[in-house]
């Protein structure tokens, strides 16, 4: 790519406006992950007992809930990314490469 | 500190146990299962007419790399999972749940964290900056030179270790499943595996890889139904049958009723898998950033047509992989309530028939007879063959494209000479694939996907993130950083207990580095590599590096002027 080019999409006011989303949006989500992950593993190393009690009268202990949510987290929270960029992110680029490239 | 080091120990002998159960260990030979045989073979004759019809599109070395760019992602997005769910995870984590419960969940969960990982800071990032391989991404801005030597390094170093566990776990798998002699099973993988690359390039590598995921999503699936429909649907009511068969297990063997009915509920709760936190963070980091440096994972985001579909990919492979392990889990319970339960399945000693790894094999006998055990048996050959494919591809584009393209013809190599190095290039590795299988046989090779996933988080991961976000980062910074992360990781793993005690034969307690993955130390050496040596680098390449950040960061956000991967 030509840097001029490079240069008016990157003084264009919505590419700021989207890489300044997407870069929080995408670090806010990554440390999400991180705490619920590192969370889960240092609960496992740190309170074992905890995730051996009984949820109730039967067998079932309260990690199986923990480790099931851990796993739908981890796929709700990819989709949420890309929700939001396949619609709100697009958008924005569309606007520029119109804008840039007319 | 005594303390300290009894849980070290505790924590070193359980992990080498689940580590022993994801590999595919030493198995016993079986006799012949023609039923196998048979499924096994309608899906390499289904295979190749794949692969012929893909030979048929598979002209240019964008075709060869990329498909041409014309996956869907969707399409993608399985292709991605089943390059991720191979036989190693599907029967290993399923015997680590029938083993020790809940322990397998805990080690199956730190497969997938890695992936929302991957669609924020990467995915897009990578389709907009990359043509055919990861080294595109990493080298955008910087020296060709240098950076493609150390990428492909990193790449054949990453796919050398994973092949060999995958060798090694085929010709294992197979002398049990089918009852083939080991040297057989390896060479044909290797020759299947040159066939589809060679003929069918990405295209045939990413339908076997498709079709093989639908298999395998399919008999897991059925298996898990089967397993919980015993239970009308409760898993209370499997949960407690299996801690029931666990504690008279236990009885059996000797022990107490109230000790016997600890160990029988052990199975619900951690046990002995993470015991010292370092050890947890560190094994935990190396699969989570592991999964962002896997070269033929990473390669997977170029054959999709633009960002928006990269992003789809990772979602559906997210989706499929979450799906999976909780299948799995259910069938490690269910291989405890049906098969620990059937002399049928086991020995004199009662251990399973052919090793623990046969937990999964055995439960699709006890719920679907002799032809479903026949197609899973096909299945898991298959998933062998798919996984090895796609590792034997990425690194002979990194030899075509990065070493030979690029650094020798200096990117002046024409699309027809290129696609000659990389078929030259599959074949030597077929071959390597083949010997070095041979060679491991008898070795203890556990660690050996540990390892890739390790040197994948320390060496590729921190060079393509800090060369994509970070202004100041200049190519001798990604360079020397990137290789001391490599150095460091693959070092620090052969003093640790898992090689240096177990594979290398030397005393117990002898390993300089106690812990059972590197990665959280060799990936901050990596980081702090490319840093140091970035602030450091006051030369005229500096500069140019840092003045090219804006021009690749605006084509990392918008991707425009991205190679429009469909239709070259």
């Amino acid at each position: 790519m030509q840097d001029d080019l490079a240069r008016r999409i990157a003084s264009h006011p919505k590419y700021q406006e989207l890489k300044a989303k997407r870069t929080s949006f995408g670090w806010w989500l990554t440390a999400a992950m991180m705490v619920v992950y590192y969370g889960f593993i240092l609960l496992v190393a740190f309170n074992k007992p905890y995730l051996s009690s009984r949820l109730g009268e039967g067998v079932t202990t309260v990690g199986m809930p923990i480790g099931l949510f851990v796993i739908v987290f981890t796929i709700v929270i990819t989709a949420i990314y890309v929700r939001r960029a396949n619609s709100e992110f697009d958008a924005l680029t569309d606007d520029i490469a119109k804008g840039a490239l007319k | 500190m005594i303390k300290g080091g009894v849980a070290l120990a505790g924590l070193l002998a359980a992990v080498g146990a689940i580590a022993a159960g994801a590999d595919l260990g030493q198995a016993q030979k079986q006799a012949t299962n023609w039923t196998a045989i048979g499924m096994f073979g309608a899906f390499v004759v289904f295979t190749l007419f794949i692969t012929k019809w893909a030979a048929s599109r598979t002209k240019s070395a964008a075709d060869f790399y990329t498909a041409g760019g014309g996956i869907t992602g969707f399409q993608n997005g399985l292709a991605i999972a089943g390059d991720y769910m191979s036989a190693a995870s599907f029967l290993g984590i399923s015997a680590a749940v029938m083993t020790s419960g809940f322990d397998g969940l805990i080690y199956s969960i730190g497969f997938l964290v890695g992936w929302p990982v991957v669609t924020f800071l990467l995915a897009e990032r990578l389709r907009n900056l990359g043509k055919f391989t990861f080294a595109d991404v990493a080298s955008f801005r910087f020296a060709q030179t240098p950076v493609r030597v150390f990428a492909a390094s990193g790449t054949l170093v990453v796919v050398a270790f994973y092949l060999i566990a995958q060798m090694v776990g085929a010709g294992q798998l197979i002398k049990l499943l089918f009852g083939l002699d080991y040297w057989m099973a390896v060479v044909i993988v290797g020759a299947l595996m040159m066939v589809y690359v060679l003929f069918g390039g990405m295209t045939a590598t990413t339908w076997v890889q498709i079709i093989k995921a639908i298999m395998l999503l399919g008999g897991a699936s059925f298996m898990a139904i089967m397993v919980l429909a015993q239970f009308g649907f409760s898993t209370e009511a499997m949960f407690a049958k299996a801690v029931s068969i666990k504690t008279d297990l236990a009885a059996k063997g000797g022990k107490a009723p109230e000790e016997a009915a600890k160990i029988g509920f052990s199975i619900m709760g951690p046990g002995g898998f993470v015991k010292d936190p370092i050890s947890a963070i560190s094994f935990g980091m190396a699969l989570m950033f592991g999964t962002a440096g896997l070269p033929h994972i990473l390669m997977r985001f170029f054959t999709v047509p633009n960002a928006k579909e990269a992003r789809k990919s990772v979602l559906w492979a997210t989706t499929w992989i979450g799906y999976f392990y909780i299948l799995t889990f259910i069938i490690g319970f269910g291989a405890i309530t049906f098969v620990l339960t059937n002399p049928q399945f086991l020995d004199a000693k009662g251990a399973l028939l052919g090793g623990g790894n046969m937990a999964a094999i055995h439960l699709a006998n006890a719920v679907g007879g002799n032809v479903f055990l026949g197609f899973i048996s096909a299945v898991a050959f298959a998933t062998i063959l798919a996984v090895v494919a796609g590792l034997t591809l990425s690194g002979a584009s990194a030899v075509s494209h990065d070493l030979y393209g690029t650094v020798i013809k200096q990117g002046k190599a024409d699309s027809a000479s290129e696609l000659r190095v990389s078929k030259i290039t599959t074949v030597c590795l077929g071959i390597i694939a083949v010997a070095l299988g041979i060679a491991f046989e008898k070795q203890n090779i556990a660690f050996m996907v540990s390892l890739a996933f390790a040197i994948a988080a320390s060496a590729n991961f921190p060079v393509l993130l800090m060369s994509v976000l970070w202004k100041g980062c200049t190519t001798r910074g990604a360079v020397i950083g990137g290789f001391l992360g490599l150095i460091s990781s693959v070092a620090l793993t052969v003093v640790s207990p898992a090689v240096w005690e177990a594979t290398l034969g030397n005393p117990k307690g002898s390993a300089w580095f106690p812990y059972t993955s590197p990665a959280l130390f060799s990936m901050a050496i990596g980081f702090i590599g490319i840093w140091l040596f970035s602030i450091l680098d006051g030369s005229a390449r500096a500069q140019v590096d840092k003045d090219g950040f804006l021009a690749q960061q605006v084509r990392s956000e918008t991707g425009i002027g991205a190679a429009g991967a469909s239709g070259h």
